[in-house]
């Protein structure tokens, strides 16, 4: 990033900085404050697929159980910050908490499967995904640690200062809901994810993981400490799912098990893999299409039955998933390069192409 | 000690069920090198066919013993994953040959994710019970008890089992697999037709996972949308236990897990002091599948691979 930025560049920078500041007043004025809620859910999505992406997509680790990072610092900020244990926290100690335990799972996660690659790799993490999954649903008895299946209730909302984000706040004589406070608190987090995700990217580090991703013993052979240097992608990533969980967990009020399933990590990879891997623009891009377009089909799908047919047909949340699964399908067969690529994947595929085509 | 043995006896049944959707997995693999993540739904839409034949014959009245009712069941059962099994193949995988590997894995959780709401539009959500047409009585053996349909159901495993280790070993389509497997241009060269030896292994691998879905059904007497998942993953557990590729290990890997299994759910409160209970079940075949893949990646009796895992 030797370039000054161009006076083009930094015009766009401060009208997309206008943009997001006003957009949860544009979103909630049309459409309503469950909307803001959706869009603030949509920046939770950007910063899990973010950190998804350090793993799968710089380091091309294939990751199948990421959710339970953000389970870990979901469930942490909920033990510290809630009734359950009795004991009240403030979040700048139990976010940085939950996305250092996070850190500490993606690496005790990462040590043992160094040697695997691929789809290998994909069965193992998810496996991972599954135990924590098991834990989080069983450890009620004999010790009441995570409360089972029902979860846990009336988690903190975030406190800064005398300000409470869980209620509304009066600012110049408007009144913000905490969907709209969240808003705010989850974008600047967000642009610090984006940033530290794209200077990673264009750092020592990130050249090598992209060098570990292309072949990892000519990586090995220039210097690349390949323990380190995925390690470091599996603690980094976790890093932010972790974050993502306190967040959520804050934002919710109510964290249980069934927020952490598998399809929630297919979810994410799904959001990389359709908006373009490695790329953090794609990524971006398919986080929030991914957390919107579902919420817009369910406004969608009923009422439209109801107008073409005259009844229900196929129940929408049904209709949903599956319109995802064959979107999914469709998808890679049509673009499996995503709908912004990275520059560097997109050569890759246009290589892969011409390949095949010489064969055949 | 009855408990170890009755844990024996219930892993050798879960263990051989386990093995015959593991063939399903390795023997994709073997030829494709590629994990079908979407065979745990055929295992599932198996079962799940199964029962409707059954309920509707049973409804129709058609007077017939209980074990011919669930015979045609799932002989009505095996052609339909079959077909599925070959719809998946070309629409998950075939067009995808020669691509990268993250894309065949999307498409086929894509196509899970599918056939999972598609089991559900036509089923329901809720677990559906299989009707109790087979004999349950039990058999004291050593003083652990058996059921007569448990009996039936690893004795028949093994058939099969047998049964397609010949089909491998002996037949003109085993050969061309083999050589598939080995090398699918030079096979090619030799005249086999690899897309038709590929639709095969698929077809052949469903099909066994359809008899699997019709016995998981008939021990547990229900079937669920879900099912299949975590059934699916044992399976490949399994697979990768035994070698994955190889048709005896995934036999071994198959029996090895569903005791290993059932001695953990027995034996786990006791080891723990009853901090931990048999609802942690499903974590040991996750544990021995990281433990494996750290300390034996090739598995039980797979060959050494290079640079696979």
């Amino acid at each position: 990033m030797s370039k000054a930025f161009d006076s083009k560049q930094i015009g766009l920078f401060i009208a997309s900085g206008i943009a997001l500041c006003v957009l949860p007043f544009v979103v909630g004025g049309a459409l309503g404050n469950s909307w803001v809620r959706i869009v603030d859910f949509a920046l939770l999505y950007v910063m899990l697929a973010l950190g998804l992406n350090i793993v799968v997509g710089f380091a091309g680790l294939l990751d199948l159980g990421f959710i339970a990072f953000y389970a870990v610092g979901a469930y942490t900020y909920a033990l510290l910050g809630s009734p359950h244990f009795g004991i009240h926290w403030p979040f700048y100690v139990t976010i940085p908490l939950g996305a250092l335990f996070a850190a500490f799972f993606g690496i005790l996660l990462g040590t043992p499967v160094l040697r695997l690659k691929g789809d290998y790799l994909a069965i193992v993490t998810l496996g991972f995904g599954e135990i924590i999954r098991i834990f989080m649903n069983n450890l009620n008895a004999p010790v009441n640690i995570t409360n089972g299946p029902q979860g846990i209730n009336l988690i903190d909302p975030i406190r800064v200062g005398a300000a409470d984000l869980g209620s509304p706040i009066n600012l110049f004589g408007l009144s913000l809901p905490p969907v709209y406070l969240y808003y705010y608190l989850f974008l600047v987090l967000t642009v610090i994810v984006v940033i530290m995700a794209s200077r990673l990217q264009h750092s020592r580090i990130g050249r090598a993981w992209v060098a570990l991703r292309e072949d990892q013993i000519a990586a090995s052979a220039m210097g690349i400490n390949i323990r380190n240097i995925k390690l470091l992608a599996f603690a980094l990533g976790a890093l932010s799912g972790g974050v993502a969980g306190g967040l959520f967990s804050a934002f919710q009020g109510f964290v249980s098990p069934e927020s952490f399933s598998l399809l929630e990590s297919i979810m994410i990879l799904a959001m990389i893999v359709l908006g373009g891997m490695g790329n953090i623009a794609g990524v971006i891009l398919g986080a929030v299409v991914l957390t919107i377009a579902p919420e817009i089909l369910r406004d969608v799908i009923g009422p439209l039955q109801m107008k073409t047919m005259g009844r229900m047909l196929i129940d929408p949340e049904n209709a949903r998933m599956l319109l995802f699964g064959i979107a999914m399908v469709v998808m890679m067969l049509v673009r499996p390069e995503g709908m912004l690529p990275s520059k560097r994947r997109k050569a890759e595929f246009k290589d892969a192409k011409e390949a095949a085509a010489q064969k055949g | 000690m009855d408990i170890f043995f009755q844990q024996i006896l219930n892993g050798l049944v879960l263990g051989s069920i386990y093995a015959l959707i593991a063939l399903g997995y390795t023997m994709v693999y073997g030829i494709m090198g590629l994990i079908n993540f979407a065979h745990g739904e055929v295992v599932m839409i198996g079962a799940m066919v199964c029962i409707t034949v059954v309920s509707t014959l049973m409804h129709s009245g058609v007077d017939l013993p209980g074990w011919a009712i669930v015979l045609i069941g799932t002989l009505v059962a095996i052609p339909v994953c079959a077909l599925l099994g070959f719809v998946i193949e070309r629409v998950a995988y075939r067009p995808l040959r020669g691509a990268q590997r993250l894309a065949p894995l999307i498409t086929a959780i894509g196509l899970s994710i599918s056939l999972q709401q598609i089991a559900i539009l036509i089923w329901g959500r809720n677990y559906i019970p299989f009707p109790d047409l087979l004999n349950a009585d039990t058999v004291s053996i050593m003083g652990a008890s058996i059921t007569k349909l448990q009996i039936m159901i690893v004795v028949l495993c093994l058939v099969l089992m047998i049964g397609l280790l010949v089909v491998v070993e002996k037949t003109k389509l085993g050969r061309a697999m083999r050589a598939t497997s080995q090398n699918p241009a030079v096979a090619g060269l030799m005249g086999v037709n690899v897309n038709t030896i590929i639709s095969a292994t698929f077809m052949l691998g469903s099909a066994l996972g359809a008899i699997a879905g019709v016995m998981v059904a008939t021990n547990y007497s229900q079937a669920h949308y879900y099912m299949g998942f975590m059934i699916g993953l044992k399976a490949f557990t399994a697979a990768v236990l035994g070698g994955i590729g190889n048709l005896g290990g995934a036999v071994a890997g198959g029996i090895l897990l569903g005791i290993i299994e059932s001695l953990g759910a027995g034996y786990i409160g006791q080891l723990t002091g009853g901090f931990l209970g048999s609802n942690y079940q499903d974590i040991f075949a996750f544990m021995v599948l990281i433990l494996v893949l750290i300390f034996r990646p090739s598995g039980l009796l797979g060959e050494k691979m290079a640079d696979r895992a």
